[in-house]
């Protein structure tokens, strides 16, 4: 019982905490931070305790019936694996760190305790969603994710764009939800069965040629798609950023997105005896990796360019685990997390401190902002791909897993992305840090609050990636497969290639935009074609206004033509008809019914009309009665 | 049977002739002071008859009780109601007519049963005397008699609580 | 020796009269008086019947006796009642007086 209450509370905290703040927030005002301070590190020392047994293979798996259908029983419950608890692990760390470093960016903002009441509903929803034992109970916290999620981007709903933001972000994510919930009852028909327990490599074999699965598994990773903002469903993230930066951080960085990694990783057995399947995964991932990393080359805005490059890692996970590379993925998934939440809460710190987005404007922070700037550097240097960096050591594993499982398209197109991102990362860097100011704002350093996580998570970027290292003996990796060990070399000329893609991307942002700064713009005037395709990202948003909003907004001003002259039409028909008809009733009702109550009542006191004319009241003309019918009854007795 | 006896029928007829006589005035005169008068003679001409039918108690009853208390508590009602005794008043109702066939509807039933009736009559007519009656009330007829005067008290403490006045 | 039938005709008339002064009168001490007639008529049967018909004559007289006790209630009770409605509602012409009705 204990031990359920302690499972339960890793959820529940951040819920308790999100209904008192919802209740209380008002009252509590700058000290509800402490309140979800509490509640994140109280679920992260409660999933230490969890995750600790899982690293000496104990696997938690407790659940309660829920519905029954079919004789077959949906259960909730919790299910902590060595993925659950990575998982754990991830999002408890970063999300309170994130919680804390909240407390200092969101200091003047008038809705304080709302916004530590979101990121409490977020965390838990989160942390529901990863201890999730079915597919089922999955779902729901994935929609709750989502909620959340809406609430956090249209934060600032005040801003028209915000709100926009959020209204896409939701709007996008049910496409995927869509796919994902016929996948879940395709895969309830076709299997009997929506336990992760059971989506094993024995389970998977024995359905290997069935269509329906086959199907099931798509339609699943259409969830993912939606959630972790692949291609061609990607358009949501980047506008996502209108949301505070702490929750950029948090959910379009660290957690949110990875759900769908994670689902994906949770689903691999299947994806794994259906080649065609792990195909598709595969190349929509690389797909969504190179397009983004494209997009990021050319944006502007600091944490667009921080978007599009989560974009692309989510894709190079979802690349590792279309080609197989399972470990490769989700070591990836669990690295990302930390530099990324870094870069993006480093981009915060610069926000907060120089009050501009836009990179054009920003240069030289390099001296305002120290702290900011040598863990901005360590998080570059891991997203980039150097080794020993937590980046180099996933990236590599994925590469490897692409080399090794003969996907050489893929093998190139990231390696090639692999340059791209130490292309934009250096940029970024070089464009806010180095060089000379160019706009007057002082700049400040973020308070202390905003800078320890930074420099916890700097640490975290730096040795996370030990763990999946050979200098650990791929400890991570022999953890996350338990048992199976899956056996990994270093690849020499794998790691030549990575390290190579980074150090070209480094050298050419060097050149671009230290050495000669106008040489970018000429080039882009030159390949003004390529430029712009980049800058407009494709004409993603265009393209789907024209498409498939044009379609939808046409198609609902046709409904609603329909609606007004059919559906109303019938409506108002039925009312007149019913109203004609009540006529009919009303006339039945008052010459019918009324009549024959009246003529009842007209007869009774007509013919007791008539019996009361001799009911006279005068005792004279009694005694004359009774005489009468004492004649009667003479007369009747002869 | 004496020698008197068709005088005496004679005599009984007149009687029976004054009564019927001054009973049709009594009900249809419309003084109603006059009609008091009347109903004393008609009252007294039954104790004659009374005294005929060798009932000397009742006649001297009827003498008393009648004529003597009867008629003058109604003579007093009449006064009382002075007001309301104006002789240009009708005294009769608009019913006189409808009441006169109804009688003449019973009377046609009556008196042929009457006539046709075998009534068997005794050869010595009965005579008794006050004392006889005296010892009837007093033995046989106690408890009725204990009865009638019962109601008769309550009756005359009714008439009082009755015809007092409120105050 | 009078005929048995005269007497009960004579009776019967008597009877009759005091009805149709009961019927026809509207004074209330009319209806009264006409009632003592009929109760005379009455009297006046019974004692012809003890005379003359196979029943004690003590019998009969003491029956009228009663009627005449009764006829003195009567007349008591009615006056007062008379008296009584003639204060209360200022006549004592039965057609004047239609309580009765509810």
């Amino acid at each position: 019982m204990v031990d359920i209450l302690k499972i339960a509370l890793i959820p529940g905290l951040p819920l308790i905490s999100f209904v008192v703040l919802t209740f209380f927030g008002r009252k509590l005002k700058r000290k509800s931070a402490w309140v979800a301070i509490s509640a994140s590190i109280g679920s992260c020392a409660l999933s230490f305790c969890q995750i600790l047994p899982v690293t000496s293979g104990a696997t938690t798996h407790i659940t309660f019936p829920w519905l029954v259908i079919n004789q077959v029983p949906i259960e909730f419950g919790a299910l902590i694996d060595p993925l659950a608890a990575m998982m754990l692990f991830v999002v408890t760390f970063v999300g309170s760190l994130i919680v804390i470093y909240s407390t200092g960016y969101m200091h003047d903002d008038p809705r304080f305790p709302k916004f530590f009441a979101y990121l409490s509903l977020f965390l838990f929803s989160m942390l529901g969603l990863v201890i999730s034992p079915t597919l089922v109970q999955i779902y729901l916290f994935w929609e709750l994710v989502g909620l959340s999620s809406y609430f956090l981007i249209g934060f600032w709903f005040e801003k028209y764009s915000a709100a926009q933001a959020g209204r896409k972000a939701f709007i996008t994510n049910r496409i995927g939800d869509i796919g994902f919930f016929l996948g879940i009852m395709t895969f309830f028909y076709a299997t009997k069965t929506v336990r992760f327990v059971d989506i094993n490599p024995a389970l998977a074999h024995t359905y290997a040629g069935s269509f329906a699965v086959g199907v099931a598994s798509l339609l699943l990773f259409c969830g993912a798609i939606g959630k972790s903002a692949q291609f061609p469903l990607h358009v949501w993230l980047p506008d996502a950023m209108e949301g505070p930066t702490p929750v950029s951080a948090l959910i379009h960085a660290a957690t949110m997105v990875a759900a769908g990694i994670y689902l994906v990783a949770r689903l691999f057995p299947l994806f794994q005896v259906f080649p065609d399947a792990s195909q598709v995964v595969a190349i929509i991932g690389t797909i969504t990796a190179f397009g983004a990393a494209f997009f990021a080359l050319t944006q502007w805005d600091i944490k667009k360019v921080l978007a599009y490059s989560t974009i692309s890692q989510l894709g190079f996970m979802v690349t590792a685990l279309g080609v197989g590379g399972f470990s490769a993925g989700t070591f990836h998934l669990m690295t990302h997390a930390f530099f990324k939440a870094l870069l993006f809460l480093g981009a915060g710190s610069v926000i907060h401190g120089s009050s501009v987005q836009d990179m054009r404007e920003m240069g030289g922070l390099k001296k305002e902002m120290p702290v900011t700037f040598w863990t901005f550097v360590v998080a570059t240097f891991a997203i980039a791909g150097f080794p020993p960096l937590a980046g180099f050591w996933s990236k590599d594993e994925i590469l490897l897993a692409a080399f090794e499982h003969h996907h050489l398209v893929i093998f190139w197109t990231l390696a090639l992305t692999t340059m791209m991102t130490s292309f934009y990362m250096f940029r970024l860097l070089f464009l806010t840090f180095f060089g000379a100011k160019r706009n007057k704002h002082h700049a400040h350093e973020s308070p202390v609050s905003m800078t320890a996580p930074l420099i916890v998570l700097a640490f975290g970027s730096a040795v996370i990636g030990l763990p999946g290292s050979p200098l650990m003996h791929h400890w991570f990796q022999g953890f996350l497969s338990s048992g199976h060990h899956e056996e990994i070399h270093m690849n020499g000329f794998v790691v030549s290639i990575s390290v190579a893609s980074a150090a070209i991307g480094l050298a050419l942002a060097t050149w671009f935009y230290l050495i000669q700064p106008g040489l970018s713009k000429k080039l882009a005037e030159k390949n003004w074609l390529l430029y712009s395709a980049s800058q407009h990202k494709l004409w993603f948003d265009e393209f789907y206004d024209a498409t498939a909003i044009r379609a939808f907004k046409t198609s609902s001003k046709k409904l609603l033509d329909f609606d007004a002259a059919v559906v109303d039409g019938a409506v108002n028909q039925t009312g007149i008809q019913t109203v004609n008809m009540s006529r009919i009733k009303n006339w039945i009702d008052r010459y019918i019914v009324d009549g024959f109550v009246n003529f009842t009542g007209w007869f009774v006191s007509t013919v007791s009309g008539i019996g009361r004319l001799i009911q006279t009241g005068f005792i004279h003309n009694y005694l004359l009665f009774v005489l009468l019918g004492l004649l009667i009854i003479l007369y009747a007795a002869l | 049977m004496n020698s008197f006896a068709p005088l005496v029928s004679v005599v009984q007829y007149v009687l029976m002739f004054i009564v019927l006589g001054a009973a049709i005035v009594t009900v249809s005169i419309g003084n109603l002071f006059r009609a008091a008068i009347f109903l004393a003679f008609t009252l007294l001409g039954v104790a004659g008859l009374y005294f005929f039918l060798h009932a000397d108690f009742i006649a001297a009853m009827q003498i008393l009780i009648y004529v003597g208390a009867i008629m003058t508590l109604v003579i007093f009602a009449v006064m009382l109601t002075g007001k309301m005794q104006d002789p240009l008043v009708a005294q009769s109702n608009r019913q006189k007519i409808p009441a006169f066939i109804i009688l003449c509807g019973v009377s046609a039933f009556l008196i042929p049963t009457i006539l046709k009736a075998p009534w068997r009559t005794l050869a010595t007519p009965h005579a008794t005397t006050a004392a006889n009656l005296g010892r009837a009330l007093m033995g046989e007829f106690v408890f009725p008699f204990e009865i009638v005067s019962l109601v008769l008290l309550v009756a005359l403490i009714g008439a009082i609580a009755t015809a007092r006045s409120d105050e | 020796m009078m005929s048995i039938n005269h007497f009960l005709i004579f009776t019967t008339l008597l009877f009759l009269i005091g009805l149709y002064g009961a019927l026809s009168r509207r004074n209330m001490i009319g209806i009264l008086m006409s009632i003592e007639i009929m109760l005379n008529a009455v009297n006046l049967n019974f004692i012809f019947f003890s005379r003359f018909l196979d029943v004690p004559a003590e019998t009969a007289q003491v029956f009228a006796i009663f009627v005449i006790v009764l006829a003195a209630a009567t007349a008591a009770v009615g006056l007062a009642i008379v008296l009584q409605i003639y204060r209360n509602q200022k006549t004592i012409y039965t057609d004047e007086i239609d309580l009765l009705k509810w």
